[in-house]
């Protein structure tokens, strides 16, 4: 059973399912008030304007209704009061992992984050909680003026930067989980790309829920100016308890003229967790915004990464995977709107439903009607494993401009009992043989990851394809 | 010990007897063939040999050097040597072909002999046999594949995997003279002057004259109703089955 059980070995059946016992140094009562807001501002010392956004973010969220597309009736069971909004388990954030608390450290390590570090990262931030537990970025790159911090840093450092950036693609009334997350937001990582840097090696965050019934409201703005790039990744995971965690991040990405950001997340979130994130970019004239985005883990997933094409020649790419099994929901997509001539975009979507799991893509794309020549390809193919699991599109494109070309494509596929018995013939057991046709499907996405995070997620879906075969 | 023994062999698909009592025995080193029309059970047998999960067994037996494979995965009836070149094969999408020949490999022949540059040089070989171009090797699995260059793929599978019998099926239909000539090539390499043994099951006689099989056997509705040498063939090529109906 070689690559079955080499995973198996390597991972574990949830293999980030363990927990640290729960030392914190500062946590709050369960529940959310004004006064929870305001006392999550004033431990972080932060400047009046953030207080007012946060408290203005709470009123929004405290008024504003749950989404009325995803899966409402998972949202409905969501217990705001029976969450904790904020948890510090570490008096500050180390530049050496020596530093950190032994428990913690010891967790990133079971993780994997620190090896990587060494072999193949430019900086890393590890999220514990609430608040980042480490940080550090190569030297190289800070004498040439990249700044990568964690944002609670970044807002104390460059005061003026986050002022002018914060909120200016994702507002807070955009939606009732970007509501939330602007009131309670801690941890998450600021970054900025100075003119014309070409940031090699990718950067990682790492993000840990430990505690039970925890919320993690990181929130992430990425500034990458002229003419520069960089490719930042974000791993998440969470240990397996009965009861539901949360997790609501917000992240704004900023693309001046000619620059490059590729954003590349596996979410593999136990399955307790819920996933409501908003992801969104703009893009300026020429620049161009990636988001890869894996979905293998979580309850309930609801996330859109959206690209605002605002400059002409911009473009923008989601390419996404989701995985559901028993007790999931994805539901996964894109936004993408087109505000400027000449601009073009991709949407790939993949999703896999298993055991009763279920896989929704839900897209738009919009061209305005002052944007000519606008070019957009949708592609999204579903791949349905047994009886019971389900499959459900739901495009939309709203195109007010005659010059625009569009191409949709979407199919639903079955795996063959003929697929299975070829791979089978040439000597691969039924669950490799099915792991060769899942991660088959989910190659296109795989090949865009750097080659670390293609092996994992092949051995992640080895794993989950164990014991499928009934 | 005989190579493969198939004994008073009665089976079918969805309650429909379609084999209706065959016997046959193939030594170490020999190539059989089965001729037959649409519909006498040729494809049948082969995916009896190899366990396609939808046929059923009734009664009778399938044995590999003695030992019964009724009871064995297909995939285990893979790695105790049994290989079948498909008449479609199938398309893997995503699935690179040189990962897939590594992995194969490596399950029927073991992890040391798909590492390393022996390995690579034996496919380069292969290959170079087959007239496979080296771009193949990024392509996925039969996907968007010739009806051509799924046959190749196929021998040159069975060149690599080395079975102890191997199973063609209809491997000559969908090549021109050249492939046919090329494929054989690959077969005789594969199999002749080794101990392995091959079946080969065919419409025509065609390829036959490339592969020299020892015994020919001729299929129809559901049995083996004349069995010789390879002017068997070419009696079936002049004639038609309609003599053997007669007789």
């Amino acid at each position: 059973m070689g690559d079955n059980s080499e995973a198996r070995e390597a991972v574990g059946e949830y293999k980030a399912g363990w927990h640290d016992p729960e030392d914190s140094t500062i946590r709050f009562d369960f529940g959310l008030s004004e006064e929870v807001v305001r006392e999550i501002s004033n431990l972080k010392n932060e400047p009046q304007w953030m207080t007012d956004i946060r408290v203005k973010a709470f009123n929004h969220f405290s008024k504003r209704k749950m989404p009325t597309w995803g899966n409402m009736s998972m949202l409905e069971e969501i217990d705001f009061d029976n969450i904790c909004y904020y948890l510090r388990s570490s008096e500050s954030t180390e530049k050496d992992w020596d530093d950190v608390p032994e428990d913690i450290r010891n967790t990133f390590e079971r993780l994997g984050i620190p090896e990587a570090e060494q072999k193949w990262l430019s900086g890393v931030t590890a999220q514990y909680e609430s608040e980042a537990v480490y940080h550090s970025i190569r030297e190289d790159l800070e004498s040439q003026g990249v700044i990568f911090l964690d944002m609670d840093s970044g807002l104390r450092e460059y005061p003026d930067l986050v002022k002018k950036w914060f909120c200016s693609v994702v507002p807070y009334s955009d939606n009732k989980f970007s509501a939330l997350n602007t009131a309670v937001w801690s941890g998450g990582s600021f970054i900025y790309v100075p003119e014309g840097v070409h940031v090699e090696m990718p950067v990682q965050a790492y993000f840990r829920i430990n505690a039970k019934n925890m919320g993690q409201f990181e929130r992430t703005l990425i500034i990458a100016d002229k003419g520069s790039s960089i490719h930042y990744v974000e791993g998440c995971t969470a240990p397996t308890y009965s009861t539901d965690s949360l997790h609501s991040a917000v992240v704004e990405l900023i693309a001046l003229p000619g620059s490059h950001i590729r954003y590349s997340t596996i979410q593999n979130w136990s399955s307790n967790v819920y996933n409501l994130v908003t992801k969104r970019g703009i893009a300026h004239e020429k620049a161009k915004i990636e988001w890869v985005d894996g979905n293998i883990g979580s309850k309930l997933t609801m996330k859109y990464p959206a690209v605002i094409l605002k400059g002409e020649g911009s473009h923008a790419e989601v390419i996404s995977v989701a995985y559901s099994g028993e007790g999931q929901h994805q539901d996964a997509g894109a936004k993408i709107h087109h505000l400027a001539s000449n601009t073009t975009s991709k949407i790939l979507s993949k999703s896999i439903s298993k055991n009763g799991g279920r896989g929704s893509y839900r897209g738009m794309v919009t061209v305005s009607p002052k944007a000519d020549n606008c070019k957009l390809n949708v592609v999204c193919d579903a791949l349905i494993l047994d009886e019971g699991s389900r499959s459900d599109t739901y495009p939309t494109m709203e195109v007010a401009n005659a010059t625009a070309r569009c191409e949709h494509e979407a199919s639903v596929s079955k795996v063959s009992d003929e697929q299975l018995f070829y791979l089978m013939s040439r000597g691969h057991s039924e669950e490799e043989s099915l792991a060769m046709i899942v991660n088959g499907f989910f190659e296109p996405f795989t090949r865009e990851l750097p080659m670390e995070y293609a092996v994992e997620l092949n051995q992640l879906m080895a794993l989950e394809m164990e014991g499928s075969i009934g | 010990m005989t190579l493969l023994e198939i004994k008073d062999l009665h089976a079918g698909i969805d309650g429909n007897e379609i084999l209706k009592g065959i016997n046959l025995k193939i030594g170490p080193g020999e190539i059989h063939a089965i001729m037959g029309r649409n519909g006498s059970g040729k494809t049948t047998t082969a995916n009896i040999i190899m366990g396609h999960p939808d046929f059923e067994v009734e009664s009778g037996d399938v044995l590999l050097e003695g030992e019964s494979l009724l009871e064995l995965e297909s995939w285990e009836r893979a790695r105790k040597g049994v290989f079948l070149s498909f008449q479609y094969p199938q398309a893997v999408p995503g699935l690179q072909v040189g990962n897939f020949l590594r992995k194969s490999v490596a399950s029927i022949r073991g992890e040391e002999e798909a590492k390393g540059s022996a390995f690579r040089e034996r496919l380069t070989k292969a290959m170079e046999a087959l007239d496979i171009p080296r771009t193949f090797m990024s392509r996925y699995v039969n996907d968007g594949f010739s009806g051509g260059e799924k046959k190749r793929f196929e021998i040159l599978q069975l060149m690599l995997l080395k079975p102890r019998l191997a199973v063609l099926d209809e491997t000559d239909s969908g090549l021109d003279i050249d492939g046919i000539r090329t494929v054989s090539e690959g077969v005789n390499a594969a199999i002749r002057g080794t101990d392995s043994g091959a079946l080969i099951i065919t419409h025509y006689s065609r390829i036959l004259e490339h592969v020299q099989p020892d015994m020919v056997h001729v299929l129809l509705d559901g049995k083996i109703v004349s069995s010789g040498g390879p002017e068997l063939a070419t009696k079936l090529e002049e004639k038609g089955y309609e003599w053997l109906k007669k007789e």
